[in-house]
């Protein structure tokens, strides 16, 4: 039946075991379960499937989707059609990695453990950071937790975070805000950009963090010289988000002055997944170490002197701190950050540095074609990464059912998130799109409507 | 032989490359044209530069330093370190689960929603709850989630003093953690002399500010709440409500359901209790399900269904909002399904009928040798208490490092608190008796060699890639990344 096959005791090893517990049957082990709660009826759960059933069930599941393979897609806002290289999903899926547990006996984990040192300091060469985390949960907690820290670090209560950052991380961020009974207010934002003259007038001694997006929601590169004077001169911490496979071309986040780095990793090798699992990103300058939350893989040495890797600063985390500790994280999401890990390795500076080009000079031409057409026109004035933001003369939501008919995964409809932006699609285009396909999509934008 | 392991960064040369990629097909543009100079990296980019074949080498070796459950017993207490299927690996892994993009219109996700229905109907069967999220990524997510809920709840009554949620001591370091990240006092509930919550002590600090009681049931001394029912009932006299902490969930399936026990709210680690992998940390997958008078705070969106048609359900004004940007670890709960949907009612109550027998069985070979405190029957997990072991010159965490040079990953050491020198030993459902045997038999021998030479056992593991490492050493001067010298 099923999975039995995954419970190896037979009958008689059952009966041989309660003998020598010293009791008669299955129900003298339940017996400390008060009657008045114990269920009196079967579990009426489907029958149980075999391997081969179930393998036919869920591949019937899969195939009512559409799928970043099946289409062509132009969809972004933080979850990217990236090329993945092969060897990843042969290193994460060695089952002496994916089937472990966090790795708290050091001497049989030294694999995760350098693993997640690497990736560590593989997060500090992008960003320009000091340290790193093992990872968060996904971009937008990692957000939130570090306008948290921000808090933890300056003990102050209070956050502004730019209307240009991702609606999706700000809804999080609020969550964490609102429970905690945190303080957040929203920069405004101007024509695109976070309309930093409002940031001037709203700062001051009470603000712990100020949380910024670079790239912006809308796929613009933000300038951001001087806010870190800023937001120092008021003893708050920057937070910046980042997509990490921008870095390689643009300005590192620790050249702006940013104090704790956060974002979705999930441009760097993994799959979207329908939103997860994805990778949370969190590096931040050394004075922050303290408040980091989450996992910290550190060197030392074994009894020999060999050198070797161990969880550290465990005092900040949950299971020794208790309600005292920098954060409740637990589970994180270790092995997508070896994946991220084995994408920058294989990619090295010279192929992050290629993609990140490609994407921005495929945006570009996109960008350029889309514009030019009847009815389209940039949304924002200013400079893109790998996506934009279009105004496009109709429903986003009719435009992108054209699209679908034939397989193009069009723009992401932003009004639900900017009621004031009526209209404007959000398009992604990344290394993996070729001229012929943005040509594809930009003939089948024109003349719509 | 003991040798440290080359990092990426002392391997590779310069020029070398690991990756290929189309070339550029559109009209070229340097970026000094598309981006102003001041919005460019000033330095450039400093990562290894390896092969294919060195970054493959590197990381199969270090998998090779590795030990996950598919190397061996794995009794890491409360963690459920069940045995995952390779199958669910599959199909987690299609295209059209592992490839879709969050923001795809509904008509093209129909598949994905269904399984989100489907997993939701079983798992409220499962716990006898009323609605499920699957948006929390972990159990400690789950537990935020779940007290955001609880704190909505009680807001919006405008019951606005509940500022403390009771915890017993045997509780799971998340828990007072996720207390005060949901801004919340911590008050601490003792075990009486059986292992229960003290129910005398709860009766004594449960009133009108107490938000919630969060338990784990069994707990983490791997018995079950005797007087659960009571407790319930204090609680919710007191205008409380009562939050279920699944971590041990593996050890009822199919026999008790924390919805009939009286809990308003329930995580489950699905990560644990439904076989997908835990990844080396992560990433893992805490479900909450909630009573009927707490749908309307979940986090958005449900999913829902109206006629043959799967929908996304935003439409819930009094909900706390969202707890990650999309809709969770979908590409974990897909695993988690096909597990379900393969083993079924009896087969998952099978499961925790196997879970508590072994950890009984075990337990009952290991009470010859050690002391084992709170003699009664367990659920899935035991706690062993190496005290006297200790007073010889070896304590849990040296036992657990004699259990390493036997090829057995060690329980989880030092916890719950209460218990002195713990060992959390949690044999479950996927092990042979023979497996229990031999471990049974290694712990024999360790109690042997402590008595002989205490001192030698201390000093171990011998036959590891590393010796024991200096984790004082690692706290004290923290060398978190590398550095180019």
């Amino acid at each position: 039946m099923g999975g039995n096959h995954y419970l190896p005791l037979t009958d008689e090893d059952r009966r041989e075991m309660l003998k020598v517990i010293g009791v008669d049957s299955i129900d003298d082990l339940f017996s400390d379960i008060p009657a008045e709660v114990r269920l009196k009826r079967d579990l009426d759960l489907p029958p149980a499937m075999s391997e081969l059933e179930a393998v036919k069930h869920l591949n019937s599941l899969a195939a009512k989707n559409k799928h970043l393979n099946s289409c062509t897609s132009f969809m972004g806002a933080g979850v990217y059609d990236h090329f993945i290289p092969s060897v990843i999903k042969h290193i994460t899926g060695r089952s002496e990695f994916y089937t472990s547990y966090t790795p708290y006996q050091p001497e049989i984990s030294q694999g995760i453990l350098q693993a997640i040192f690497e990736y560590q300091t593989m997060i500090c060469q992008l960003t320009g950071m000091d340290v790193a985390n093992a990872s968060m949960y996904d971009g937008g907690t990692a957000v939130a937790e570090g306008a948290v820290m921000g808090c933890g670090a300056t003990r102050r209560s209070k956050a502004l975070v730019s209307k240009s950052v991702s609606p999706f991380y700000r809804a999080v961020l609020k969550n964490y805000f609102n429970s905690r009974g945190l303080e957040l207010e929203e920069i405004p934002i101007k024509e695109g950009f976070t309309d930093f003259s409002k940031l001037e007038e709203m700062i001051d001694d009470q603000v712990a963090s100020v949380i910024l997006q670079q790239p912006n929601f809308f796929g613009l590169v933000e300038d951001l010289d001087g806010v870190a004077d800023l937001v120092h001169n008021h003893k708050a911490a920057l937070v910046m988000s980042v997509d990490p496979l921008s870095l390689p071309v643009l300005k590192a986040p620790a050249d702006y002055g940013a104090d704790i780095v956060v974002g979705e990793g999930q441009a760097l090798g993994v799959p979207p997944s329908f939103g997860g699992p994805l990778l949370g990103i969190m590096a931040a300058r050394s004075k922050f170490v303290r408040q980091l939350p989450g996992r910290i893989a550190g060197e030392t040495v074994d009894s020999e002197g060999n050198r070797g890797f161990v969880l550290t600063l465990q005092t900040r985390e949950q299971h020794i701190r208790r309600e005292k500790a920098s954060s409740n994280i637990c589970s994180n999401e270790a092995l997508v950050a070896l994946a991220a890990a084995v994408y920058m390795a294989s990619m090295g500076p010279q192929g992050m540095r290629e993609v990140a080009e490609q994407c921005a000079q495929k945006a570009a031409y996109a960008f350029e074609k889309i514009t030019a057409l009847d009815g389209f026109e940039a949304a924002f004035k200013g400079h893109n990464f790998k996506e934009f933001a279009v105004k496009v003369p109709g429903k986003p939501e009719d435009l992108n059912q054209k699209l679908l008919q034939k397989d193009i995964l069009g723009g992401v409809d932003i009004a639900p998130f900017y009621p004031e932006l009526e209209q404007t699609m959000l398009f992604a285009v990344t290394e993996k799109r070729t001229r012929e396909e943005i040509d594809t999509l930009v003939r089948e934008l024109e003349g719509w409507k | 032989m003991r040798k440290a392991k080359a990092l990426l960064f002392e391997m590779g040369r310069p020029g070398r490359q690991g990756y290929s990629l189309p070339s550029n097909d559109v009209p070229e543009k340097s970026l000094e044209e598309l981006l102003p100079k001041k919005m460019l990296r000033q330095e450039p980019l400093e990562l290894p530069e390896l092969s294919e074949v060195e970054v493959i080498r590197h990381y199969t070796e270090l998998s090779t330093r590795n030990f996950g459950v598919d190397t061996g017993f794995y009794p890491l207490g409360s963690c459920t370190m069940k045995y995952n299927p390779k199958v669910n690996e599959d199909v987690a892994a299609l295209p059209g689960f592992a490839l879709m993009h969050p923001c795809q219109p509904e008509e093209t996700v129909q598949g994905a929603l269904e399984l989100y229905y489907n997993m939701e109907q079983h798992l409220k069967e499962l716990t006898g709850m009323d609605r499920f999220t699957m948006q929390p990524s972990a159990g400690a997510h789950g537990e935020l989630t779940g007290l955001m809920v609880i704190q909505a709840y009680h807001r919006n009554r405008g019951d606005h003093d509940r500022n403390k949620v009771l915890i017993p001591v045997t509780a799971h370091g998340t828990n007072p953690a996720t207390v005060t990240m949901a801004g919340y006092e911590v008050i601490q509930i003792p075990a009486d002399e059986r292992g229960n919550v003290d129910l005398e002590a709860l009766k004594e600090v449960v009133d009108e500010t107490t938000s919630a009681l969060m338990l784990t049931n069994p707990s983490t001394l791997g018995l079950f709440e005797e007087e659960i029912v009571e407790m319930a009932k204090v609680v919710h006299d007191a205008g409380a409500l009562l939050y279920y902490d699944g971590a041990n969930l593996n050890a009822i399936m199919g026999y008790a359901r924390p919805g009939d026990m009286g809990f308003d709210v329930v995580h489950l680690n699905i990560h644990k209790t439904l076989s997908t992998p835990h990844g080396g940390g992560g990433p893992g997958s805490g479900p909450v399900g909630v009573k009927e008078r707490l749908i309307p705070y979940l986090p958005v969106p449900l999913v829902d269904k109206k006629e043959d048609r799967f929908y996304f359900d935003y439409d819930l004004p009094d909900s706390i909002g969202k707890v990650q940007s999309f809709y969770g670890n979908f590409g974990v709960v897909v695993k988690a399904y096909n597990y379900v949907c393969m083993m079924g009612g009896a087969g998952l109550k099978q499961v925790s009928t196997d879970a508590v027998l072994n950890s009984n069985y075990l337990a009952s070979l290991l009470q010859k040798t050690y002391f084992i405190p709170y003699d009664r029957i367990r659920k899935h997990e035991f706690v062993v208490s190496a005290k006297p072991e200790k007073k010889k010159g070896a304590g849990a965490g040296d036992i657990a490092k004699a259990l390493l040079d036997r090829g057995f990953h060690p329980p989880t050491v030092y916890f719950p608190l209460i218990v002195d020198e713990a060992l959390m030993t949690e044999p479950n459902d996927t092990e042979s008796k023979e497996t229990l045997d031999d471990y049974a038999r290694a712990m024999e021998e360790i109690a042997r060699d402590i008595e002989e030479d205490a001192e030698k056992v201390a000093a171990g593991p011998y036959h590891t890639v590393v010796g024991r490492l200096d984790e004082v050493r690692a706290a004290r001067s923290p060398v978190l990344r590398w550095q180019k010298e």
